[in-house]
């Protein structure tokens, strides 16, 4: 529910290594965190009170497995675009948010003529019936038969990785999975 | 399409989030699921070999993290995997999808800062010779895929 903030997230030199590999993944071994220090050049503890630290300020948002929905069979994955008048977009939004089928939801500004849509949603489901089905009944429940929107279904996926935001991350970003 | 046990959807669906802090974080967890720690290692490592698993690490806020932008290109179809190909190559780019729209593809870009992450745009739009859809996140309501999967649907499915 919260407005974007561009608040930066202060780091050290090795703080900002330690984030460019963990934008790449833990390593999976039986001491992750030792290892992940050893190529950054923190200790153990370091990396793991620095990983508690960015949980607690919001910078990490969750920490487990991130799972590829595609690969799971979980491939209609619906872009639901929506055109709300201004003063209504916050509270339609976090109705949209609140409905257990929408999986992502935000606001975006209108790029006219080309675009008029400002809230954006996504529906991942297994087949693109059962997500137009879902999509119907968000309409009815929520009242939205007036407000115009569109579908776009995803037909191809080209690149699905997780965002790198390190400087340094240029030289080797290639779709190299994880430094050894 | 991977075919996962049981052991594999109960790591699934207890450690999307909340993996333990702690020295030993698999041993943490396969106490948690009553199997040994070199199994929940092996099978994290195969759920990865596999792309079922992206990676096992955090999900940074977007905006707290960095720079970031979604945006769309209208190609002709003809050249869209010629468009995607010089997408991808772009530095930032972390997701790039077809859809269907004459905005055929769409893209999130990501980078150190605004001013970085605009150079890497106007590159871009330069080198597709076609204008970008620029569309920041003005406000997010939910964002998180760290959602349940519904394995019986998918059985079905």
């Amino acid at each position: 529910m919260s407005h974007v903030s561009h608040e930066p997230v202060p780091c050290t030199d090795a703080e900002r290594r330690l984030r460019a590999l963990l934008e790449r993944g833990l390593p999976i071994n039986p001491r992750p965190w030792l290892t992940l220090g050893e190529q950054c050049g923190m200790s153990e503890s370091e990396v793991m009170a620095c990983v508690y630290r960015w949980q607690a300020e919001g910078l990490i948002k969750r920490m487990g497995l991130v799972v590829k929905h595609h690969a799971l069979g979980i491939s209609a994955n619906a872009m639901v675009v929506w055109n709300v008048p201004d003063e209504a977009v916050g509270e339609l939004g976090r109705r949209l948010a609140a409905e257990p089928a929408v999986t992502l939801c935000y606001r975006r500004p209108r790029r006219l003529p080309d675009w008029p849509y400002n809230l954006f949603c996504m529906i991942h489901g297994t087949r693109r019936d059962r997500v137009l089905a879902a999509l119907d009944e968000i309409v009815e429940r929520q009242a939205l038969q007036a407000i115009p929107h569109r579908v776009l279904f995803s037909l191809k996926a080209y690149k699905q990785r997780g965002g790198r935001y390190t400087r340094e991350d240029d030289s080797h970003d290639r779709r190299t999975p994880q430094p050894a | 399409m991977a075919a996962l046990d049981l052991l594999d959807r109960r790591l699934i669906d207890s450690y999307q989030r909340g993996l333990p802090i702690c020295e030993r974080p698999y041993a943490a967890m396969a106490e948690q699921l009553g199997v040994s720690e070199a199994e929940v290692v092996a099978r994290l490592q195969a759920l990865q070999d596999e792309q079922v698993l992206s990676r096992v690490g955090p999900v940074f806020d977007h905006a707290r993290a960095g720079a970031s932008l979604l945006a769309a290109v209208a190609v002709p179809e003809t050249q869209r995997d010629e468009a995607a190909e010089v997408i991808n190559r772009s530095a930032g780019v972390n997701h790039n999808y077809a859809r269907e729209h004459r905005y055929n593809l769409w893209f999130v870009m990501t980078a150190a800062d605004e001013g970085q992450l605009e150079a890497r745009l106007d590159a871009l739009e330069a080198e597709l010779g076609q204008p970008l859809l620029r569309l920041p996140m003005l406000e997010g309501f939910h964002i998180d895929l760290g959602f349940p999967i519904p394995w019986a649907e998918l059985e079905g499915a």
